[in-house]
């Protein structure tokens, strides 16, 4: 086919940028698994690396699951019924309300960690517990939980299929376990792989809230970035890529699904 | 059970008074079609009673001697069948229907029991297992009135059932659900706006227009006997005849129209099928278009009515006249309608 | 339980928690910014003093230079990976979207591995080539996160625009760079605007790729971080933090009023 010189230009600028993207990604597999970086791929491909990132890294991969899964936890406990409120009340209100639970995803995570340190920095317990970090995972993922869900929902005629249910003799929470949540599962689903995803990605939040017995994979991550040679730092992100990745995959194909449900 | 309905009113928080003031009784047993033009508030009216809706202050509902007006909707044991349905989308055709009889705590062998009656009343035996997206929209509608009727509701409620199907399908069904209903013999209200689905399914037309009720009766009463001229042209399509009124008889631009006794003062209306091609017939007419319908063919005849309006009439014969020829028309003194200038309001 | 306690009790727990954990900290915050001496007129110093402003200065400065070049970037890809269907793109569109969910610090390391002491250009080029620990190394590194958000959002505003128009375009004569000025660009603006706003914003906020490179480029987040950590001057860091905050959200709600389309960030 005879392709005009701006489509490959075109073509150009796209490769391009992809290699921007993903050398550098690539570099990183590739040192995370050779004897030494500076001497190259000839120097022999190990697992000596990943070894000494499990052997020192170990915590903070279980930790940053832990919390990924009780982030899970607590914002579909926590968004699941306000997505459906929200719906239910189509309102300036609920307008309002969505927008400052959205806050989090404009306010950077830094000035958020900022606000939180300074309310309960002081109350010990909490400060140095897991659940202080928790909290800045829900805080970020909540947001996504709930628009994932309010899409969907606002999608439907779930207005009729409750009001059918209720004539039908379903009590208000009984509509919700059998009809509400049912339906809306793919935004559920959507919206719980974002959490996850993002949870076990998050950094600017996590790097003020954490102490030196709390540190999340990212964390590490920097950590590792700072003060061990390159090799480990690039296996310690060949991990991360392992567990990020497939998510991510994961997360765009349900929210792609959920979309075209939402449409 | 008998459903009573007391000084029922409707007005919505934007001010829309959706439904004025209303007494009705619907009978044990009873069919009573609510049909009136989009807009007019039926679908206000059967959602009060349901307990979707709550009616303004002083609107009392009872089901058999129960006020059931504080009463939420699920405890109300109604069966209602939505216009698009409402199916549930993630259950099946059998989940649907046993439905209201899981959520009821009926234990399971005996809802099973149940739910296979319905089903095969409903002729949806076949489709059980089936997901409800599965179905065709004559099999939708089956399972939204066979997931209404599985929980034994004392009143079953029925908006536009059969609005969503296709012209094609709509009539065929239409005797179908009327056989179903009867079967039931639960007493229903149902919502139509299209009269001929009233005429076929109701025992009794309650006729609404514009957040009030016309008329209720027979749907022969009401097709024969009219209250108001809303009711007449609703019901059969009657259309107004004007002209000079001269010793008993109208003057129309066709010719003399012979009335009725008792007749002065009154506004008459005439039905298509009413108007007969009689060769010694007092009107005169030119034939616009002349369209074969079947068992009839449509005539639209001007210079007829005073206000150049074409007539329609029904003519039965094998042959018609063709567009153009000239046709005398008579019309019996006794098939025309004679109204009130004042409608008669709500009766 | 009626419906309408049960729907109010399915706001409870949003409402606990926002309250507890966002409504009342970002008072606190606000609290805390004018707790000095200076009291409000802390905003006006940060305009005064030349280490604030500089810093303020160069982070727009940053943020609009990715801004403006990532959105170059991702509409020339973004269209052509829209409009082309060839093998390999399914791959390519993945490799593009990759960094979505990669923190700030992993962004911070692929810089590193690129133009750090060790890295690529170091060790192909001759002669010492070391950038990501500059200006340029912040910038390409903000572009590295930027590109995947705004391509996206490029690309579902392309498969939204009408193909009729352009066939109707080409079928007026128009030539194709003609279709792509007059009707490609046009169609896509709102969003591009949008796109355009939540990659600013994004770049004024971040942290992690800042504190990876431990660059000697001052920006807005770094600042805050020092203020707070080395300095103990929270006063300052909660004010920097606030004024931060402010810009980043009205601009986020602007965009998304344009559009009505977020884009999930990463750290
Ligand atoms: N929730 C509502 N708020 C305001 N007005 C409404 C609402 N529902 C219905 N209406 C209005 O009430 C009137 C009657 O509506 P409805 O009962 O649905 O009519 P029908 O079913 O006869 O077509 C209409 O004018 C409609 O616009
Ligand atoms: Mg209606």
């Amino acid at each position: 086919m005879n392709r005009s010189f701006s489509w490959w230009l075109q073509l150009a600028v796209t490769l391009l940028t992809a290699a921007f993207l993903i050398v550098p990604a690539i570099q990183s597999i590739l040192a995370g698994l050779t004897v030494s970086y500076f001497r190259g791929l000839s120097s022999g491909l190990t697992l000596k690396w990943i070894t000494r990132v499990w052997e020192l890294y170990a915590d903070s991969i279980f930790l940053s699951l832990w919390l990924a899964v009780s982030c899970l936890v607590v914002t579909l406990v926590i968004g699941v019924p306000a997505a459906y409120a929200l719906a239910r009340n189509p309102g300036r209100l609920s307008r309002v309300l969505e927008e400052f639970i959205s806050l989090p995803l404009a306010v950077p995570g830094l000035a958020l960690a900022l606000a939180l340190l300074q309310l309960y920095g002081t109350v010990t317990g909490f400060r140095t517990s897991w659940t202080f970090i928790l909290v800045g995972h829900v805080l970020y993922t909540l947001p996504f939980m709930v628009r994932s869900v309010l899409a969907v929902l606002m999608a439907m005629d779930f207005k009729t299929l409750e009001e059918s249910a209720a004539t039908l003799g379903a009590t208000a929470p009984t509509r919700f376990w059998t009809i509400i949540v049912p339906n809306a599962m793919p935004g559920i689903l959507a919206g719980a792989l974002t959490v996850v995803t993002l949870s076990i990605g998050e950094f600017n939040l996590t790097w003020m809230l954490h102490t030196p017995y709390l540190k999340t994979l990212p964390v590490g991550l920097a950590d590792s970035y700072a003060s061990m040679r390159l090799e480990v730092a690039s296996a310690y992100t060949l991990i991360f890529f392992v567990m990020i990745v497939p998510l991510l995959m994961a997360m765009q194909w349900a929210t792609a699904r959920a979309q075209r449900i939402a449409q | 059970m008998t459903l009573t309905v007391k000084n029922t009113a409707k007005t919505f928080p934007d001010g829309t008074r959706a439904l004025l003031p209303t007494d009705l009784t619907v009978g044990e047993g009873e069919i009573l079609s609510l049909l009136g033009p989009s807009g007019c508030g039926k679908t206000t009216l059967l959602r009060i009673i349901a307990g979707l809706e709550q009616p303004d202050a002083g609107s009392r509902v009872f089901f058999g001697e129960t006020d059931v007006t504080g009463l939420a909707v699920e405890r109300r044991n109604v069966g209602m069948v939505f216009q698009s349905y409402a199916l549930f989308p993630n259950m099946s055709v059998r989940a649907n229907v046993g439905y209201g009889l899981k959520v009821r705590h009926v234990p399971k062998a005996e809802r099973d029991r149940r739910v296979d009656e319905v089903l095969q009343l409903c002729r949806l035996a076949d489709y059980a297992d089936r997901p409800v997206q599965a179905l065709s929209g004559g099999q939708q509608q089956r399972v939204a009135l066979a997931r209404a009727v599985a929980p034994r509701p004392k009143i079953l409620l029925l908006d536009e059932p059969l609005s969503a199907l296709d012209a094609a399908l709509r009539d065929s069904l239409r005797d179908e659900l009327a056989a179903m209903l009867r079967q039931f013999r639960i007493t229903a209200v149902f919502v139509t706006h299209d009269q001929a689905e009233a005429l076929a399914i109701a025992d009794r037309i309650a006729v609404m227009s514009e957040g009030e009720l016309q008329q209720v009766g027979a749907p022969e009463d009401l097709y024969h006997a009219p209250a108001s001229a809303f009711v007449a042209r609703f019901i059969g399509n009657a259309i107004p005849l004007t002209g000079e009124r001269d010793n008993g008889a109208l003057i129309l631009k066709g010719g003399r129209l012979e009335l009725a006794e008792n007749s002065a003062n009154k506004e008459v209306y005439v039905r298509a099928e009413s108007i007969r091609l009689d060769p010694e017939g007092s009107l005169a007419g030119v034939v616009e278009t002349a369209v074969f319908s079947g068992g009839h063919y449509r005539l639209a005849i001007r210079d007829v009515l005073s206000d150049g309006a074409l007539l329609q009439a029904h003519h039965p014969g094998k042959t018609a006249p063709k567009s153009g020829d000239t046709v005398r028309l008579s019309i019996s003194p006794s098939d025309l309608l004679y109204l009130s200038d004042q409608p008669s309001g709500p009766k | 339980m009626t419906s309408r306690t049960f729907v109010a009790a399915c706001l409870v727990p949003l409402a606990a928690f926002t309250l507890a954990f966002l409504a009342l900290p970002l008072v606190r915050l606000l609290q805390g910014s004018v707790e000095t001496e200076a009291g409000w007129a802390i905003y006006l110093q940060i305009l005064q003093k030349p280490r604030y402003l500089e810093t303020l200065v160069n982070t727009v400065l940053v943020s609009l230079a990715v801004s403006v070049t990532a959105l170059l970037i991702s509409t020339v890809a973004g269209v052509f990976l829209a409009r082309n269907r060839f093998f390999g793109r399914g791959l390519l569109l993945s490799i593009l979207t990759l960094p979505l969910a990669f923190p700030g610090v992993v962004v911070g390391f692929m810089i590193i591995l690129l133009g750090g002491r060790q890295g690529l250009f170091n060790q192909l080029l001759p002669g010492h080539v070391v950038f990501a620990y500059s200006l340029t190394g912040l910038f390409l590194g903000y572009l590295y996160f930027s590109i995947p958000r705004v391509l996206l959002t490029v690309m579902a505003a392309v498969e939204k625009l009408d193909p009729a128009l352009e066939e109707a375009a080409r079928t007026l004569g128009a030539s194709p760079l003609r279709v792509v000025v007059d009707v490609i660009l046009p169609g896509l603006a709102p969003s591009l605007v949008a796109a355009g706003a939540i990659a600013f914003a994004t770049a004024m906020g971040a942290f992690g790729t800042a504190f990876t490179l431990a660059t000697n480029i001052d920006v807005l987040p770094m600042v805050i971080y020092t203020e707070f950590t080395l300095s103990a001057n929270i006063a300052m860091a909660s004010a920097l933090s606030v004024l931060l905050g402010l810009v980043t959200w009205v601009l986020l709600l602007a965009a998304r009023s344009f559009t009505g389309t977020t884009v999930a960030a990463g750290g």
